[in-house]
């Protein structure tokens, strides 16, 4: 089966050369309480290895059909895949409990897979069904779930980084121990209310994870092109909010870092920031040519650092699974995958009188 | 079972493409990611990527061929063991979502004809509770009024917590927190820095998970720069997530003009915020009105918000001294009967009305003067009953003409009520011009009784 992505056109850039190698070195800025990091990763056991597989595989393979059914002009609108960067949303997913709090912007059918949330819900939300997440009204870029803790699905860009703060806030007003996920990318992170948001969660101390996936375009433009300070997690310095940089394909590494950024927010010290250095491979939405970047960059990315392909590496290499398994764990995916997007043709559209329903309380 | 390939749209709106270029041809094998053609519209080059493992057993359209209708048939990927031979020419029975019927619209199959949105519930609001007779009256300002609503919540509710900018050690700019911060404590009654668009933001996620923030702006002009929050999140999460979670927060502080603080410290946002729906806008002129219906917006579950003005904050009415004083929010109230002319508006704007009543009353007509306390949603029912009545109507209000209460008013009525006019019904509105601060200009562009008394007697054909 198919789906549409980029154009040919290739136009040569060195953006993403520039972002990388200045977010390599940079280790010894004054008063660093960030830093950047290559941490020595800690091993995954046999079933977290399995598990990480498994969670990057469904997001894949969801985002690949989804691209498929809006090639079929059966989802509308706007439609932001995930594919590329699963390792982040995954790796974070397996450093907090139940009961932590995950909010995101507009890219987010990762983030909700990850939470839990049913692919058959997500998946008729986007092709605008009742079955869907909010019975068809939300679309891609809007589904919630109170009961995973996942909080949206928004669609101005940053406007999670502050409600991410409110529910971090929250928190912190019932002493409850849970922290906050908010996920944001390079191009939120220089809007203005992230600062506000930084500013008030160190002052607060308020147990709120900021992380930033930098995926290396806000839409077309390069981080080089945007911003001025390209490593993103010393975007807190200035608020003593502290930052880690860490290699978003990797989801040992990410969670490693999860890990510690938890203990941190737990242990009552405030917030912090995390820059997962990630890459997504298909266009900023479906008709997105990604005319901005050459498709040998994506091949490099794919070939050399896909997060899935290293853990299915490592689980053969450890002989920890055998190519028929991963397979199997394949046929399963995608047989969860399948069925979600026959229920989301399935699902009737939205009675009219769905138009008028809630609205208010 | 052979996978069908499908010519894919780059857009809802592509209907056909060119099939530019094979990468793949018959018998090479193909995974999951592999680009294997390219097509071309008149906007744009996209790739063709694979999203199956298998063999390319057929292909249908040669490269080069144009017109080719989305969800044609372009290829066939066969499977492990699969021979070419399983290929039919028609289409493969995997209906994975790739099967002809899947193309068909899905919304044209269940609704044969245009579909008839059901309209609205129009829940009219309850009406105020009665307050027994022999209730003492205790004269309070708006100012006090507004702070004993809040306590009051406060001490009903621990998730109810008020912030904004100097509103706990200051104990607020205009002192409609004071004392909040020695009864609560700091962790209820929070100082925010000078950061409106992301304390709104957080107030919102607080709500969202629960909480019941009062967020006070020093006036409603710095919302601008959180109106983005207020909107895009507080009024549309409850739609868009299909009733899962909303924001019940109350948005409150001094809106419209003051005295003599120059334009940008002096706009009525009252249309703005009425213009949306999933927001609640209720605007009080009386002090038990403020009291009443900010004890009902804290317990209300969706986002308000409250505008007060700071020239009432200092007047004093009799507030009813009872235990739990909430109105509906919703309702407007009859603030003066009468028969010859309907007088509506509402918050600062009653001042104008209402004295204009009075002296009307003594040029023998005798207004109705309908307080409408809420913007939205707007108790039209009350308006109409009232122009029915007397059929001849003025809306009084400080903003700005162009799309402004008064102008929603005078089309509700003509709409609903046009039969019963006597008169066009007219508006008397601030100034169509940014709030000068010269103490003359300032007065010429705020409404006056004068002006109100002159509309009257136009459409009551006075002269």
């Amino acid at each position: 089966m198919a789906a549409a992505k980029q154009s040919t056109t290739r136009v040569k850039t060195s953006a993403a050369k520039a972002a990388t190698s200045r977010a390599a070195g940079t280790s010894t800025q004054r008063k660093t309480r960030s830093k950047s990091t290559k941490p020595a990763v800690a091993d995954f056991t046999k079933d977290q290895e399995v598990k990480a597989f498994r969670d990057m595989l469904l997001i894949r393979r969801f985002e690949e059909k989804a691209g498929q059914l809006y090639g079929m002009g059966l989802i509308g609108g706007f439609c932001h895949l995930y594919i590329g960067q699963e390792a982040v949303v995954v790796g974070m997913q397996m450093a907090i409990d139940e009961g932590d709090q995950v909010i995101t912007g507009y890219r987010d059918h990762g983030h909700m897979l990850a939470c839990g949330m049913d692919p058959k819900g997500v998946m008729a939300e986007l092709t605008g069904r009742i079955g869907g997440y909010s019975r068809g009204k939300g679309g891609s870029m809007h589904m919630f779930s109170k009961e995973k803790n996942f909080y949206g699905g928004h669609g101005i860009v940053a406007g999670q980084v502050s409600l991410g703060t409110g529910l971090a806030f929250s928190n912190h007003y019932r002493k409850n121990d849970r922290v906050a996920l908010t996920y944001f990318g390079d191009g939120a992170a220089n809007q203005g209310q992230v600062y506000e948001s930084l500013n008030m969660a160190e002052l607060w101390k308020l147990p709120c994870i900021y992380i930033i996936e930098n995926n290396r375009y806000a839409m077309g433009t390069s981080v080089a092109r945007s911003s001025s300070q390209p490593d993103f997690y010393r975007r807190g310095e200035s608020f003593g909010v502290p930052g880690k940089q860490v290699d978003g394909m990797d989801v040992r590494s990410v969670k490693a870092l999860g890990d510690e950024a938890v203990t941190w927010c737990r242990a009552g010290k405030g917030p912090m920031i995390l820059e997962m250095l990630t890459y997504r491979y298909r266009g900023h939405s479906m008709s997105d040519p990604a005319k901005y970047r050459t498709k040998e960059e994506v091949q490099k990315m794919r070939d050399e650092q896909d997060p899935i392909e290293q853990v299915r590496k490592r689980l053969l290499e450890k002989d920890w699974a055998k190519e028929d398994e991963l397979k199997e764990y394949d046929k399963e995916v995608r047989s969860i995958v399948a069925e979600s997007a026959e229920y989301a043709q399935a699902s009737p559209e939205p009675d009219a009188s769905e138009l008028w329903t809630d609205i208010y309380r | 079972m052979p996978i069908d390939i499908l010519m894919p749209a780059l857009s809802p709106t592509m209907e056909e493409g060119t099939l530019s270029k094979w990468l793949k041809k018959e018998g090479d094998s193909v995974s999951s990611g592999d680009v294997i053609a390219e097509i071309e519209t008149d906007k744009a080059t996209m790739e063709v990527e694979s999203i199956d493992e298998g063999v390319i057993g057929k292909i249908f359209v040669e490269e080069g061929t144009e017109n080719v209708k989305v969800n044609s048939r372009i290829a066939v990927i066969l499977e492990d063991g699969e021979s070419a031979d399983s290929i039919s020419d028609a289409a493969s029975s995997n209906a994975s979502a790739t099967s002809e019927a899947d193309t068909e619209q899905p919304a044209d199959t269940d609704q044969a004809s245009a579909p008839v949105a059901a309209q609205p519930k129009e829940a009219s609001a309850p009406a105020d509770p009665e307050i027994p007779a022999g209730t003492p009256m205790v004269s309070t300002t708006v100012r006090e009024a507004l702070r004993d609503a809040m306590a009051e919540e406060m001490r009903r509710d621990g998730d109810v917590f008020v912030m904004g900018e100097e509103v706990a050690e200051y104990q607020g700019a205009y002192k409609i927190t004071q004392g909040l911060l020695q009864e609560f404590g700091a962790d209820r009654v929070i100082d925010t820095p000078i950061t409106e668009h992301g304390f709104a933001g957080l107030g919102v996620g607080a709500a969202m998970s629960g909480l019941r923030p009062i967020v006070e702006f020093m006036t409603f002009n710095f919302a601008m720069q959180a109106i983005d929050q207020i909107i895009n999140s507080a009024a549309k999460t409850l739609y868009m997530s299909g009733g899962q979670m909303g924001a019940p927060i109350v948005f409150r502080g001094p809106n419209g003009a003051a005295s003599r603080v120059g334009a940008q410290h002096s706009h009525d946002y009252a249309a703005w915020y009425s213009n949306v729906p999933g927001l609640k806008v209720v605007m009080p002129y009386s002090a038990a009105d403020a009291k009443g219906l900010l004890k009902a917006a804290i317990r209300d579950p969706n986002p308000i918000i409250f505008l007060e003005n700071e020239i009432l904050y200092g007047q004093s009415f009799d507030v009813p001294d009872i235990e739990d004083l909430v109105l509906p929010i919703g309702k407007a109230r009859i603030a003066r009967s009468g028969t010859d002319v309907t007088l509506v508006s509402f918050g600062i704007g009653m001042t104008y009305a209402l004295k204009a009543a009075d002296e009307l009353s003594a040029m023998g007509i005798e207004a109705e003067v309908v307080d409408l306390r809420t913007i939205r949603p707007m108790d039209v029912d009350t308006i109409i009953k009232s122009v029915m009545k007397t059929g001849r109507c003025v809306a009084i209000e400080e903003g700005f003409p162009q799309s402004g209460v008064g102008a929603e008013i005078v089309a509700q009525v003509m709409e609903k009520a046009f039969d019963f006019l006597d008169a066009p019904a007219l508006r008397i509105c601030g100034k169509d011009v940014p709030m000068p601060y010269a103490a003359n200009l300032e007065k010429l562009a705020l409404p006056n009784v004068g002006e109100v008394i002159e509309a009257v007697k136009a459409v009551t054909y006075t002269d």
